[in-house]
């Protein structure tokens, strides 16, 4: 279920803040803990708990002590902020390298943002 | 309980030929390791030490601080099961494995033997004889899982499983771990298929130890730089290459970091791409014989 060729913290780690971001773990609520995910996942529950570690470091989570991991509340917007200041580099910048290589005018790329935005062309 | 292994200079002779060729670690106790190594590197030698069914030539061996060797408080804790339950006749039924193996270990369950036979549909009354390849690996994972001994390896003991009886070890394996707490060490080939539950990996070759080391970390070590020849020879010029492979004017060099955001800015300037590498192909390059890497 797990990509051998990195870290599965870290895949775990994406796997709820995409969770969180999307709406489907909802502020305060109780996600599931490192055990259940590791039986669920077929991991060493160590590798689980690092991930959760690192959401709790990060802010996305926090620990009730004896009872579990809780979304934190202001978990989704810091994500969204997160995201937001890597969304020009990550998606579009290579949108525009690979325009460009292959010759697609910049205008018609700004163009057909636009319809899609504003919804079927008129 | 857990307990802790503590190896030193280990070795092991066979006649002339060197199995063990000076090991030293260290395993704390209650983890999951996975031990990994090509055919004879030495993996059921180790192990065969481990649970004192062979005699070191030199060096220690301790386990809860004790030596091993010929000392029944510790082996009692120590549970080795092997590819084949060779124990017993073939004429003894399975119910006898069970009650031989309650007998000598008494952190033995009984219950969850029972349970476990069920689950893997074995039936205490067939006779061992007549179990297929597969059922005896399931037999030595029953054996091996109800047991609970504090220290418990498997030599590959999954191997004769077909695919669902393997994940359904493993599944069981990983929630008795969870639920009682053990030092367990797993020897297989089937890097990509277990490694997930291993928390540490060992690799040893040629009876040495390449690495121990964090099994997440270990998959965070190994990068691919793939470009034009001439860019990744600059960029990997000093790093440790695993490996590599040309394509025409395009190159593919496998770098078993560290590496740092320096070198990831650097690869990304010279337009070079950079992927992860698997533990299998991690595993395979770190024991390839010296001139053999294509």
């Amino acid at each position: 279920m797990f990509d051998d060729r990195s870290p599965i913290y870290r895949q775990i780690a994406e796997r709820i803040k995409t969770d969180v971001l999307s709406g489907s773990l909802g502020r305060d609520q109780q996600v599931m803990s490192t055990n259940q995910y590791a039986a669920f996942y077929r991991i060493n529950p160590a590798t689980a708990a690092k991930a959760f570690q690192q959401l709790v470091d990060e802010g996305v989570l926090y620990k009730k002590r004896g009872i579990g991991m809780f979304v934190s509340p202001d978990a989704r917007d810091v994500l969204r902020a997160e995201r937001r200041k890597t969304f020009f580099t990550d998606v579009v910048e290579p949108m525009v390298a690979e325009a460009q290589a292959i010759g697609i005018p910049i205008a018609e790329v700004i163009g057909r943002i636009n319809e899609i935005a504003n919804g079927p062309a008129r | 309980m857990t307990l802790g292994i503590e190896v030193t200079d280990l070795r092991l002779n066979y006649g002339t030929v060197t199995a063990l060729d000076g090991l030293t670690f260290s395993l704390s106790g209650g983890r999951i390791y996975g031990l990994l190594g090509r055919n004879g590197s030495g993996k059921t030698s180790l192990m065969s030490v481990l649970a004192a069914f062979r005699k070191a030539s030199a060096g220690t061996v301790l386990i809860d601080g004790q030596p091993v060797w010929e000392n029944p408080a510790i082996t009692r804790q120590v549970c080795l099961i092997r590819t084949n339950v060779d124990t017993l006749g073939s004429t003894d039924r399975i119910s006898a494995a069970l009650d031989f193996t309650a007998w000598h270990r008494p952190s033995w369950d009984a219950e969850f033997a029972a349970t476990l036979l069920d689950r893997f549909r074995l039936s205490a009354r067939t006779k061992i004889g007549a179990l297929s390849r597969g059922q005896r690996s399931v037999l030595g994972a029953v054996l091996g899982l109800a047991s609970r001994a504090p220290v418990t390896m498997f030599d590959e003991s999954h191997l004769g499983m077909d695919a669902p009886t393997r994940y359904a070890f493993y599944d069981t394996l990983l929630t008795d771990f969870i639920a009682h707490p053990r030092t367990i060490i797993v020897s297989t080939h089937l890097i990509e298929e277990v490694s997930p539950l291993f928390e540490r990996v060992l690799i040893i070759d040629n009876g040495r130890l390449v690495l121990h080391e964090d099994a997440d970390a270990l998959r965070a070590r190994g990068v691919a730089v793939t470009g034009p020849a001439d860019a990744v020879d600059r960029l990997v010029a000093g790093h440790t290459v695993l490996g590599e492979k040309s394509l025409g004017p395009t190159k593919s060099a496998m770098v078993f970091g560290p590496v740092d955001d320096a070198f990831k800015d650097r690869a990304r300037r010279a337009g070079l791409e950079l992927g992860p590498i698997g533990l299998q192909d991690l595993f395979v390059h770190l024991t390839e014989p010296a001139g053999e890497s294509r």
